[in-house]
């Protein structure tokens, strides 16, 4: 952290313990969301919509997808700001 | 026809703005602010009229009509004026009267343009809506801007050119010019199809937006994100509702857009594809084109609008005073701007579809109604791109602008009116969310519905919170890729590399060809002229004057030929 904030007041998100802390409160709020789905009778269109805690697992895995697959469109689509010379 | 209706709706807007240039200060912003009202109060009149066809007026031997007033156009022309009004409260503190003009213009064009009740009307208002917001990108007054201005306007201009090309086409075929379902299958509605689409920004026909939008101001671009492309939506939805190409066209821009928004350092650059995958949903919609569905086009775009511009007034002001809206300049900006962090973290609340937020009771509707049709295709992607949504506008967007690495930026919070405009737009999100009711009393169909049930709720929860957590793991990981400063490849490369570059080529070959072939074939009747010059030219040996004397002995010669001819027959 810089010298000039130093004077700043301390926020609770600077200190890294509490953003670990909002993190596990995050997974233990997603544990307790598939959980559920033994608690409740699902009403779906499709088969597949009610397969334990598919909804999660589909999010999860679409966005580390998504983030993933825009690492490698960056090797082919990313070009420096000047490109268009504009 | 009764012309109860003195003015035609939204001509309030865009006469009055006329006169704003007369005013100065105060008294024109009060003004400015008083346009949308006056003009919201005619339109509440029409709501209590029976459905059809008002303010009728002959033209030429066409009879054209100013207002149609029915359940479509009146929800359409209602969310448009609150988008309006709550744009011009967001631009009240500026002091350019070009912007002004321009857009309350432009919203009067686009409200104007949905009681349209036949295509020569909708014609005359879909081309002044590209006129008139192209001024919102130039008043930038950047050469950037003004080149991306540009290409706006000639695609935006195109497509009105179209629509028209497409109107007499079909007024030849049908002798019909009224805006009502026209369906693909002949020429001309093909042609005012792609009209559509391209203001839609269908795939491939997108680009405009993405290129234009976040070249404008910082207050124009929450203007331009509200008329243009749901005017697009709303004449699908009049004209092309149940046509089915548009489920898969509106799956694909769900999604194409998902994986530039990821990689775009510019953060209103990202809220313009985001706005893309929106209006894919909605395009669904119209696709499937059930009741069910088209209350949740309806109900989705009059969600969006309001969410889409609460993300843009955010990022806008976080433009107006950091100076920047490149995602890797930003960071750490919730310190001095703890209204708009929060105001933003709504709309990506209302966007990403968080039970309560505005998004959840219009997106949910959508869903509901490729469910119960059984597209299982459509419905896979929507649910894929909803994770999408999550990671551009839900957690980038904030999350860049807000928090992340603190970028040590201190800047003073967003002026007031900026400040007020964001938060009654923030409150109408969750409003929405909270007591759908009063939205739904408003769609074009009677249909119950009930999105608050058990199942939806609990797996809006797991898909949103899984992909939340989806985003801690990379960040935490360090996986999660740092943003660039760059420019991203997109279909704008055809138009502002590929042709200009091919043009060159062309041009260069042209060249050529007239270096070699032409030269070479103009060097040989050169030497050609020059050889007949050398033989027949003054000094050349046919042209020299022969004397006299050569002459008598050459005749004395033939006639000896001759006598000697002569004997020896």
């Amino acid at each position: 952290m810089s010298s000039e904030m130093g004077a700043e007041r301390k926020r609770w998100l600077d200190e890294p313990r509490n953003v670990t802390r909002l993190v596990w409160t995050l997974a233990t709020v997603c544990a307790a969301l598939v959980i559920g789905d033994l608690v409740y009778h699902k009403h779906v269109h499709f088969g597949f919509e009610g397969w334990f805690g598919v909804y999660g697992f589909f999010g999860f895995a679409a966005f580390f997808f998504i983030v993933m697959a825009g690492k490698y469109l960056r090797k082919i689509l990313m070009r420096p700001e000047d490109y268009y010379d504009e | 026809m009764s012309s109860l209706v003195a003015l035609p709706p939204a001509w309030i807007l865009i006469l009055g703005a006329l006169l704003v240039p007369l005013l100065r200060g105060r008294a024109q912003i009060a003004y400015v602010l008083v346009l949308p009202v006056l003009s919201a109060v005619q339109l509440l009149g029409l709501f209590g009229l029976a459905e059809g066809a008002y303010t009728q007026v002959d033209l030429l031997g066409y009879t054209l009509t100013l207002a149609r007033v029915d359940k479509l156009s009146l929800v359409f022309g209602l969310i448009f004026h609150i988008v309006a009004f709550l744009s011009v409260i967001y631009a009240a503190h500026l002091k350019d009267t070009v912007q002004h003009v321009a857009g309350l213009v432009y919203a009067g064009a686009g409200i104007a343009a949905v009681f349209a009740g036949d295509l020569i009307t909708l014609f005359l208002y879909w081309e002044l809506t590209a006129i008139a917001s192209v001024f919102l990108i130039w008043a930038r007054r950047t050469e950037r801007s003004y080149r991306a201005g540009m290409r706006y306007l000639i695609i935006q201009v195109g497509s009105g050119v179209l629509l028209l090309a497409g109107t007499i086409i079909h007024y030849r075929a049908t002798g019909s010019l009224a805006f009502d379902h026209l369906g693909l299958g002949s020429l001309g509605t093909d042609l005012i199809f792609v009209a559509f689409g391209i203001k839609c920004a269908f795939p491939f026909l997108h680009n405009w937006l993405q290129d234009a939008y976040p070249e404008a101001t910082v207050t124009g671009t929450v203007f331009l994100s509200a008329f243009t492309t749901k005017l697009a939506v709303y004449a699908l939805a009049r004209g092309y509702a149940g046509t089915e190409i548009l489920i898969p066209i509106g799956v694909i821009m769900t999604i194409f857009p998902i994986f530039y928004a990821v990689i775009e350092n510019d953060l209103r650059r990202v809220l313009a594809y985001s706005l893309n995958n929106q209006v894919g949903f909605m395009v669904v919609g119209i696709g499937v084109g059930t009741e069910m569905a088209l209350n949740g086009t309806v109900s989705h775009a009059f969600a969006h609008l309001l969410y889409k511009a609460l993300l843009f007034m955010s990022m806008g002001a976080v433009l107006y005073r950091a100076g920047t809206i490149k995602a890797s300049e930003l960071g750490g900006l919730y310190k001095s701007m703890p209204l708009t962090a929060t105001f933003c973290i709504i709309g990506a609340m209302s966007i990403s579809a968080f039970p309560l937020f505005s998004g959840f009771v219009s997106k949910s509707m959508i869903l509901s109604a490729v469910g119960e049709q059984h597209y299982t295709l459509a419905f896979i992607g929507l649910i894929f791109a909803s994770a999408g949504v999550m990671e551009h506008s839900g957690i980038k967007i904030p999350y860049f602008g807000f928090f992340g690495h603190d970028s040590g930026i201190r800047c003073k919070e967003a002026p007031g009116n900026m400040l007020i405009a964001m938060g009654v737009t923030a409150a109408l999100c969750i409003g929405i969310g909270v007591f759908p009711g009063p939205l739904y009393s408003l769609l074009p169909y009677d249909v119950e519905y009930r999105p608050y049930t058990t199942t939806h709720v609990m797996t809006s929860f797991q898909l949103l919170l899984w992909a939340a957590l989806a985003f801690a793991v990379l960040i935490r990981t360090g996986l999660y890729p740092a943003e660039r400063p760059s420019v991203n490849l997109d279909f704008d490369w055809t138009y502002r590399r590929f042709l200009p570059r091919l043009v060159g080529t062309v041009g260069r070959g042209i060249g050529w060809v007239q270096g070699h072939v032409f030269d070479r074939a103009q060097r040989n009747v050169g030497r050609f002229l020059e050889g007949v010059y050398r033989h027949h030219g003054p000094p050349g040996v046919f042209a020299r004057t022969w004397p006299t004397g050569s002459t008598v002995l050459w005749i004395a010669v033939m006639l000896a030929a001759y006598l000697l001819l002569y004997y020896l027959q």
